[in-house]
């Protein structure tokens, strides 16, 4: 039976990456939309650009993965196709798990285009590649997540993307994208430490400038602990749907 | 013979509107399907046939009862029981972005059909669904005939002994409908067993071994199709066709419970030595059957000539007149 869950798995990614995710501008908006964003804030902001990579990252993977996947499962489900997954011999767990798969295989193929860039242009001293990985594996892991809880707590493809937003923006603000978390006010501070991206941001920016490994193992931690909730959630959700 | 499927009181309340009462949706049904056969649900819009299919295959819980499925309990062995099914939905549901060959093929991964057989077994069922052309066509660009027929094709890509269709021909114009009865009809010389639901009369008659009537939940019949129409034939008609002397046929019609000697005696013998061009025996449809079960209809329509395989050329006279 893990078996029949593995493979599955495995196709159900294999699938949505095909159907879904590389087509042409899906993959041109996953990489122009971070891009944009910082390019606006960096030219009203003149500065360090280099101080804004570790966040144009996190939003890489946050709306690499997160984008397509808040609304796949919605998609499918209005379309019946969902239906198909839930008759084959796979488990809720798994068959969530290949969708997760999907959205990080993708946010993480963009963000490696993004990263490869700013690597060219800042060059990669004091980069520790290890806690890069692992920053992006569980950022992308913790996204996907939150995408798949979206996309089956809602019953509308429009209503996946405003709660996807709704979530998203405001994290883009307060997650130390642009301004350090530190500089907020006591109580934003609090809210921002609620946020995956948050911690994405903080793990990616001791990677890239060689922070400590104590600090940055309670970022992955956090992390990690994200995506075990909101995959649970998800998990819980999509079975409780099936009444 | 084997039982497929066997159903004890299985029961699906669904919760209720404001100020309704719950629905029971499927209210204690008790079937068994053997092996080999094809299996027909019958019932009109609403009367719970989905319902039925979508507890039996993993989609819905049921409420009440108890079901196995190939010798597995329902409740217990799910994940087994789908391995070895093929569902086709009331809307076909492949997807549009990929072509009828890539869809396939993604069914059979997720079944588990080992590689080396995958494209095999992919151009083997375009070509008996007459879709090899479009094999490389998307979903989305398939006319709706086609959509079933890939559906159809895609359930049963693992080779399972076993296959649900909903209501298969459901808004399908005649052609396509009847293509797919044959190639529905051909799935039970494979031994595969089917479990159908449809709404058309005709479609039960053509396609199923046996039939249950199913109205608001309960199977209120079941059984081949010749024993449901038998069963609801209480009455038979014997209609005479008699030379008028005018050269007009004239018609005469009685009535009768149980054997038809007595009514043809008495209708010849009021001929009093008339020609008589025919004997017919008329007998109530599938439909009048249908629409008496159901109760769809206060009125149940009267006979349609059912007695084509009794035409006696005048002078012989008597004789029997069932079929
Ligand atoms: N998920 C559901 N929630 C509430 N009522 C439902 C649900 N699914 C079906 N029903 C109701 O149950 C009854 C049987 O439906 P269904 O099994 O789809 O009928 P059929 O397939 O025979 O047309 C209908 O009255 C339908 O409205
Ligand atoms: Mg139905």
């Amino acid at each position: 039976m893990l078996a029949d869950d593995l493979r599955g798995l495995f196709y159900i990614a294999l699938k949505d990456l095909k159907a879904y995710y590389f087509k042409p501008p899906n993959i041109s908006w996953g990489i122009l939309f971070p891009f944009a964003f910082i390019l606006a804030f960096a030219i009203r902001n003149p500065g360090d650009l280099r101080a804004l990579v570790p966040g144009l990252l996190a939003l890489t993977v946050l709306f690499g993965t997160s984008s397509m996947e808040a609304i796949v499962i919605v998609f499918e489900r209005r379309l019946g196709s969902l239906e198909r997954l839930l008759l084959a011999p796979i488990r809720l767990p798994a068959l969530l798990a290949g969708k997760l798969l999907g959205g990080m295989t993708f946010g993480l193929t963009v963000t490696l285009v993004v990263l490869a860039i700013s690597l060219a242009v800042f060059g990669s001293s004091g980069t520790n590649g290890l806690l890069l990985f692992l920053a992006l594996l569980l950022s992308a892991t913790a996204f996907s997540a939150l995408g798949a809880y979206v996309s089956v707590a809602v019953r509308e493809v429009f209503e996946a993307q405003t709660l996807a937003n709704f979530i998203r923006f405001p994290m883009m603000f307060l997650g130390g994208v642009f301004v350090p978390v530190e500089s907020l006010p006591t109580w934003l501070q609090v809210v921002a430490r609620c946020l995956p991206l948050t911690y994405s941001v903080e793990a990616l920016r001791a990677a890239l400038s060689g922070g400590s490994w104590a600090t940055a193992a309670l970022d992955l931690g956090a992390l990690a602990g994200f995506s075990v909730v909101l995959f649970s959630l998800a998990v819980y959700t999509l079975s409780r749907r099936i009444e | 013979m084997t039982e497929v499927i066997q159903v004890e009181g299985l029961t699906k309340v669904f919760a209720a509107a404001k100020g309704q009462p719950p629905l029971r949706a499927v209210d204690g049904t008790d079937f068994t399907v053997y092996e080999g056969e094809v299996f027909g649900f019958l019932g009109p819009n609403g009367a719970g046939k989905t319902t039925t299919i979508r507890m039996l295959t993993g989609l819905s819980r049921p409420t009440a009862g108890r079901a196995q499925v190939l010798g597995l309990d329902l409740a217990a062995d799910l994940p087994r029981i789908k391995k070895h099914i093929g569902v086709v939905p009331e809307a076909s549901n492949l997807y549009d972005e990929l072509t009828a060959f890539d869809n396939l093929i993604f069914v059979m991964q997720l079944y588990g059909v080992p590689r080396r057989e995958r494209k095999a077994r992919a151009e083997e069922l375009l070509g008996r669904f007459r879709l090899s052309e479009k094999r490389d066509a998307p979903f989305a660009k398939l006319s709706r005939g086609m959509k079933r027929a890939l559906t159809i094709a895609a359930a049963l890509a693992h080779r399972p002994p076993l296959v649900f269709l909903d209501e298969p021909t459901t808004g399908l114009d005649v052609m396509s409908a009847r293509s797919l009865r044959q190639m529905i009809a051909g799935l039970r010389n494979e031994g595969v067993t089917v479990f159908l639901t449809t709404h058309y009369l005709e479609e039960a008659e053509r396609l199923c071994d046996r039939v249950a009537v199913i109205v608001k939940g309960k199977i209120v019949a079941l059984d081949t199709v010749a024993g449901l129409r038998s069963s609801a034939q209480r009455k038979t008609i014997v209609e005479v066709t008699l030379a008028g002397a005018d050269g007009q046929p004239e018609k005469r019609r009685l009535e009768c419970e149980d054997g038809v000697e007595s009514a043809v005696q008495q209708l010849l013998a009021e001929a009093g030595g008339r020609r008589v061009l025919s004997v017919d025996t008329l007998r109530p449809s599938l439909e009048d059957v249908f629409v008496q079960l159901t109760g769809l209809s206060a009125e149940v329509m009267l006979a349609e000539k059912g007695g084509k395989g009794l035409v006696l050329s005048a002078g012989e006279g008597g004789g029997n007149a069932g079929r």
